[in-house]
């Protein structure tokens, strides 16, 4: 290898990399090319980055056997995890934490602590893959492991969901209490992890719905283990009948949309999960994806080509889908595949008729006719298979069947196969008195070639001669005996075994005890008949789709699928609270004449908030504190304003009986108002008379609430949602109207108005069958009627989280439905918010690297002064301004509806119409479309 | 999950091994030799061997066994799945999936693995983003780094990972821009001897080749999208669209990609374009049979089946056969017993037929087993099922992209009883 290290130690990149190529060929091929590693470690700084990839491969392959050679790399992996560019952070991660030299553990430990608090989703992905790899190096880090696991759990991008949850369940699976809180998340996130993510994460979720719900096909009713005076007991249990966690149905929902996955282990994922957890009824679903049941009876049917696993696995479905219905066609099929070339296969086709005969009990004598018709079949496989499965048949009726038995019995003298020779002397002894004349000449004959005969065959000799003994001892005494006493020299002990024991007990002596008495109840007693039974049987402890239930034995690493609990643990635990802890107490206090007191109690921190919020308005008293009820459960958004920690206000509810109705109620409640007041926040706050208290409180956080009333409002653009000819006259526009939706903050309003251009009245007018990516969620409107010519708007509330993805839904009237569709632009998915010049700074630093994006851009023509930037840059975008010192600069700010992200933008204008855009956002996608939505109105 | 993959040709070549963790020695594939050999064909090698220490999890595509090591619990399916990607992703990259590129381009393959597992975890297997990592190879690009030493890898991290549309690269430019789409049906059909249908149904797929600058946004819709009950999309692809509106929905990624597969199941009467009328029987005496196949045109639709192919598995004791074509060429491998009657275009006036006689083996029993009929054909500008493309729009870019649909039947697994 001399050459290679002379290329390895020139200065010429190009001869590096040749030769790097070369030796990961050899690696590839796998010749040992481990002499090399000091010439090639050498070069693990190179500049060239397929030279330095080249090296890593070869490190990572030769690292363990060349420990301290490899140490004089750790120090390159060290300094590129400070790395600017965070593909380089990433990659050094991968290496250093695949070196698998115990020495640099703490070293290893270090980064992914590192890495886990990354800027980058990237290399927090690649901090998720090394856990395991530390782990399976050395267990001790375990805790610390699992600390860093708990911590990337609460990440909240996709890119990380799938590797961290595999991490999960190599180091900690049994920690399902890392899950609770995550678990929502994991829910929502699904839809968008990537597919191998996907499988990981189902599967784990799986395990645990299995440990914190109940079993939704439990039979409701609760059986009388009380006596009379606990009556009152069991008629209270009966009523409570089985109500689905929400966050059970959150799971089965938010897989389902995956089993149009073009990945198979995903749409098997899934289809495991619902097998496991679904309610019995619903496991339907996955049949059609699957082709599982029986209208798909043909698409199992076998062809000559298939492989032959394949062809068991078929058989197997057709046989279990077998019933009266269908017997005559999947017994003609069957009739096909004895003819095959295949005989394993033919083999396992006559035994799946032997099951389909046993299970359905109008077909046994058909069944059986055509086994014997194999009989006389050239095939001595397919005739001993045969002989096999008739006889575990005849086991069940025998005296209708003593012509097959005499049958069989000629069959002694040809076939040859040991398993049907012994089924065809076990079949004669236990009938022997069917065939009185055959059986004993049977005997003689199995006498003469008993020495020759396989080890099953003799057993059965013995048998039958015992059973001879037993029932004609005039005919068989001799032969009885001359047979035992070969079998009490021959070489198998355990045939010498049964000779004496069987002499023992059928042959009187002194000596033979009691049992002697007996010796024909105990041989000739009735038998129960076999069942014949799948080969794929008892397995179903394992989780469907596993490698386990494959294999039908546990692989290492498996994790049991555990059985439902009992009662269910407490759901609350996987209430999500917001980060500033914030939690709340509320009371109402209803006045005269249905005024109401809002009182708000607010801890947040240290510091205590104290909120009298006097409401006047009864009508929004009932309702938003409906709302709030409600909300309050859902509650696992961040939020920051002052009115959504009013929504906080009931995350520590505990009011599960009462919720559904007062949702219910609560609903229609605030439909009536939505259709009379309108929805106009402006109006109710105004009358709201505020009383804030508190020792300290961010006031921006207080303001941000009011200044969205002050918010510019723009030109606000109409959008078609249904055009007047195809909607039959029924015209319908929509507009972002830019308010804050009262029932739900997290909602975008989405004001739309019907026109309606017929001659006669529109009724019903309302919506139906919403379509959402999941997370999102949609208020609806209350059905309204359109007189001829007339216009009405309503107000409707989307939660689009934070994503441009349309909201569709059907618009019905009375007679049609239409299809429709909401798109926000991604301005609209803001909201003001207010911030000092000072809190603008701070936050703009937190948002640096990644979260940034800067854009150069030529001013358009009209884009003459400040006032142009500012009200293009409003009208794209729902924000409001921030002041700023400089007059080259305009500053806005706002925040996600859905999240609460901040989203700062900066204009900075330079001489001669340049400028530059910058748009901080956590959502990257957010930022680019913005950043590409304002550059287009800045540019015109 | 994946510890090790080991690539074996057909002759039983380890031909190539890569290691996610520590290496794992080549002569555990002993195993998978073992049962390669009992298998007989390769397959009917079992999908999941298992050893003392480890399970062989192996797929067979392009006559090369893909076997991975596992060691602990993992879904098979998801191991295959995987496999097969890898498989996809050669072919993407090199053309062809076979022992002559993958040993041509050892070293990309190598790059490549490296990307797509990291501890045995799948961690970039889009296309898009591999090919942002690692730039495919051409002809002239090899020439230049030859020369120059400049690389095919990436330095940055490409920006589809950190985006929600992992599958498209970013800042795609083309000069022309175009979207193609191929709608590929294979009928699945089983016949018996009288020729009535046994079972029948379609199996779809739209494979896609979009070259668009920037982020278009493509809709795709059927005139009769009724037609498909059973679906599976590349992730690309909007569920919800679907499920309200049966158009497709989707920003795509760069390249060639599969759009979709689809099922359209026996219930819906698919239709047959050809029919087989053949006498295939063995004398009792005399160790020779009598072999006389006449294929015609059934429900074509007015176009013309091409690439017509008979294929038949004799028994083991057909020696040779006699035979005379009135169309075609035929040819009988006494090794491994294939007659295979390549037809070429059906022609209804004149319908192709072929007669002779078989010689078996003497002495030997006449064969209790008839072999069957495989079939294969095409048939252009026909989507057997019906199905047809209504529109594409695009949204989102300025530009008018040139658009065009392909229809094409083909025979999937379409056997013929006798």
């Amino acid at each position: 290898h001399d050459d290679l290290k002379e290329m390895l130690d020139s200065n010429k990149d190009s001869l590096k990399l040749e030769a790097m190529k070369r030796i990961v060929a050899m690696i590839a091929r796998g010749k040992n090319a481990s002499d090399l590693f000091p010439a090639v470690v050498k070069n693990v700084a190179c500049k060239n980055i397929e030279v330095k990839k080249l090296v890593y491969v070869y490190l990572v392959r030769y690292a363990e056997e060349q420990q301290d050679l490899a140490l004089l790399s750790i120090s390159t992996f060290q300094r590129g995890l400070k790395d600017p560019n965070q593909l380089i952070r990433a990659s050094a991660l991968r290496v250093l934490s695949s070196i698998r030299v115990t020495i640099i553990v703490p070293i290893m430990m270090l980064a992914i602590k590192e890495a886990a608090s990354d800027m980058s989703p990237y290399v927090r992905k690649t901090a998720a893959h090394a856990i395991p790899k530390l782990h399976s190096l050395d267990p001790e880090q375990k805790d610390q492991l699992i600390e860093v696991i708990e911590k990337l759990l609460a990440d909240k991008t996709t890119l990380v969901a799938g590797s961290v949850v595999m991490a999960f369940e190599e180091v900690c699976p049994d920690r399902i209490d890392l899950i609770h809180k995550n678990y929502r998340k994991l829910c929502n996130l699904l839809i968008d992890v990537e597919e191998w993510g996907q499988v990981v994460i189902i599967n784990m979720l799986t395990r645990y719905a299995r440990t914190q719900f109940l079993n939704p096909n439990v039979n409701v009713s609760i059986t009388h283990m009380y006596e009379d005076e606990k009556a009152e007991v069991t008629t209270l249990e009966k009523r409570k009948p089985y109500v689905m966690d929400p966050d059970h149905r959150l799971l089965l929902r938010n897989t389902k949309p995956l089993l149009q996955s073009r990945n198979a282990a995903v749409v098997m994922a899934v289809a495991q999960l619902y097998f496991h957890l679904a309610p019995k009824a619903e496991v339907g679903i996955i049949a059609k994806a699957l082709g599982m049941f029986e209208p798909y009876l043909k698409s199992f049917y076998i062809r000559s080509t298939d492989p032959t696993q394949i062809k068991i696995l078929k058989l197997e479905v057709l046989t279990n889908l077998a019933n009266e219905a269908n017997i005559s066609t999947i017994l003609r099929e069957f009739q096909t595949y004895i003819k095959s070339m295949d005989k394993d296969f033919v083999a396992a086709s006559i035994q799946a008729i032997g099951r389909c005969a046993t299970n359905i009990g109008e077909v046994r004598d058909t069944c059986l006719n055509g086994l014997v018709q194999l009989l006389s079949n050239r095939d001595e496989l397919v005739v001993a298979e045969s002989v096999v499965v008739i006889k575990k048949l005849l086991q069940m009726q025998p005296e209708q069947h003593s012509d097959i038995i005499k049958h069989m019995a000629k069959l002694i003298d040809n076939i040859q196969v040991p398993m049907a020779r012994a089924s065809i002397l076990w079949l004669i002894g236990e009938y022997c008195e069917h065939v009185p004349k055959i059986a004993p000449d049977v005997l003689r004959k199995m006498a003469k070639s008993f020495t020759n005969e396989e080890d099953i065959v003799k057993l059965q000799i013995i048998n039958l001669a015992a059973k001879l003994y037993l029932t004609n001892s005039k005919q068989t005494k001799l032969l009885t005996q001359y047979v035992l006493n070969l079998a009490k020299y021959d070489q198998n002990y355990d045939i010498r075994d049964r000779a004496r024991f069987i002499r023992q007990l059928i042959v009187p002596t002194d000596k033979s005890g009691a049992l002697n008495k007996y010796a024909k109840k105990l041989f000739l007693a009735l038998k129960p008949a076999p069942v014949l039974e799948s080969p794929f049987k008892d397995r179903d402890h394992f989780q469907l789709g596993s490698l386990s239930h494959l294999l039908n034995a546990k692989a290492a690493g498996y994790q049991e699928l555990p059985d439902w609990p009992e009662s269910a643990p407490d759901p609350s635990v996987r209430n999500v609270e917001v980060k500033d802890s914030v939690c709340a107490e509320r009371t109402v206090l209803t006045g005269p004449e249905g005024a109401g007191v809002l009182l708000l109690q607010t801890t947040r921190g240290s510091s205590n908030i104290l909120f009298h919020v006097l409401l006047l308005h009864s009508h929004s008293e009932q309702s938003s504190g409906a709302e709030n009820r409600k909300r309050g459960r859902k509650a696992v958004k961040n939020q920051k304003s002052a009115s959504e920690s009013e929504s906080e206000s009931e995350s520590s509810e505990s009011e599960d009986e009462s919720e559904e109705e007062s949702e219910e109620e609560s609903e229609s409640d605030t439909d009536v108002r939505k259709k009379k007041v309108g929805l106009d926040w402006n109006r109710i706050l105004a009358n709201y008379v505020c009383i804030i208290n508190f020792d300290t409180f961010d006031m921006n956080k207080i303001t941000s609430v009011f200044s969205q009333t002050i918010a510019p409002s723009g030109l606000i653009k109409m959008y078609e949602l249904l055009h007047r000819i195809t909607g039959e006259g029924l015209a319908v526009e929509y507009c972002f109207s830019r308010q804050p939706f009262s029932p739900d903050p997290n909602m975008v309003a989405v004001q739309i108005q019907f026109t309606n251009n017929t001659n006669s009245e529109t009724k019903n007018l309302h919506i139906e069958d919403p379509r959402l990516q999941s997370g999102m969620r949609i208020r609806e409107f209350a059905e309204i009627g359109l007189q001829p010519s007339e216009s009405v708007t309503v107000v409707i509330g989307i939660d689009f989280c934070d994503s441009t993805q349309a909201a569709n839904f059907q618009l019905c009237t009375h007679t049609r439905k239409f299809f429709v569709s909401v798109q926000p632009p991604v301005g609209e998915l803001m909201t003001p918010a207010f911030l000092t010049e000072n809190d603008f700074k701070k936050e703009q630093g937190k948002l640096m690297g990644m979260n940034e994006i800067l854009e150069k851009l030529t001013l358009g023509e009209k884009c003459v002064n400040e006032h142009v930037i500012v009200e293009r840059v409003t009208a794209t975008a729902n924000l409001s301004r921030v002041p700023c010192g400089s007059d080259k600069e305009c500053r806005f700010a706002g925040k996600t509806v859905s999240s609460g992200c901040l989203v700062l933008v900066t204009v900075t204008t330079k001489e001669g119409g340049g400028a530059q855009l910058t748009v901080n956002c956590e959502k990257m996608v957010i930022g680019t479309m913005l950043v590409k939505d304002i550059l287009q109105a800045l540019s015109q | 999950m994946i510890h090790s993959l080991f690539l074996i040709n057909n002759a039983g070549d380890l031909f190539l091994e890569k290691h996610w963790k520590s290496v794992i020695s080549r002569s555990v594939c002993d195993y998978f030799f073992e049962a390669r050999e009992k298998a007989v064909e390769p397959d009917n090698v079992p999908p999941v061997i298992r050893t003392p220490h480890h399970y062989l999890i192996n797929i067979y595509r392009e006559k090369i066994f893909f076997v991975s090591v596992i060691q602990t619990e993992v879904p098979p399916l998801f191991v295959i799945e995987f496999l097969h990607r890898v498989a996809e992703t050669f072919q993407d990259y090199f053309g062809e999936c076979s022992e002559t590129t993958i040993k041509d381009n050892v070293v990309i393959v190598y790059e490549l693995l490296e990307e797509m597992l990291d501890n045995g975890f799948p961690l970039a297997t889009e296309s898009n983003i591999l090919k942002e990592l690692i730039r495919p190879p051409t002809i002239l690009r090899s020439m230049v780094n030859t020369i120059t030493g400049s690389s095919n890898v990436g330095e940055t991290l490409p920006t589809g990972q950190l985006s929600n549309i992992p599958w498209r690269r970013a800042g795609v430019k083309y000069t022309n821009n175009e979207a193609y789409f191929d709608v590929v049906e294979e009928i699945d059909a089983i016949l018996d001897k009288s020729g009535t249908t046994v079972f029948a149904e379609i199996q779809g797929v739209i494979d896609a080749c979009v070259k668009l600058s920037g982020m278009p946004d493509l809709t795709l819709s059927f005139m009769n999208p009724r037609l498909l009950d059973d679906v599976s999309f590349h992730p690309c692809v909007r569920y919800k669209r679907w499920e309200s509106e049966r158009v497709i929905s989707f920003i795509p990624p760069d390249g060639n990609f599969q759009l979709m597969s689809y099922h359209i199941s026996a219930q819906n009467l698919v239709a047959i374009p050809i029919y087989v009328k053949q006498n295939i029987s063995f004398f009792e005496t005399g160790s020779s049979g009598r072999l006389d196949i006449t294929v015609g045109p059934k429900q074509t639709m007015g176009k013309t089946v091409e690439c017509l192919v008979v294929t038949v598995h004799m028994p083991k004791v057909v020696l040779s056969a006699n035979l005379s074509a009135t169309q075609g060429t035929y040819n009988y491998d006494p090794v491994t017993k294939i007659l295979l009657w390549d037809i070429g275009k059906l022609n209804p006036q004149k319908l192709p037929n072929l007669k002779g006689s078989l010689s078996l083996q003497s002495g030997a029993p006449k064969p209790e087993e008839n072999p069957s009929l495989n079939i294969d054909l095409k048939i252009q500008q026909l989507a057997i099922s019906g199905l047809k493309v209504n529109r594409l729009d695009m949204y989102g870019e300025k530009y008018k992209p040139f658009k065009g649909v392909k229809y094409v039947t083909k025979a999937g697994k379409f056997q013929v009883r006798t």
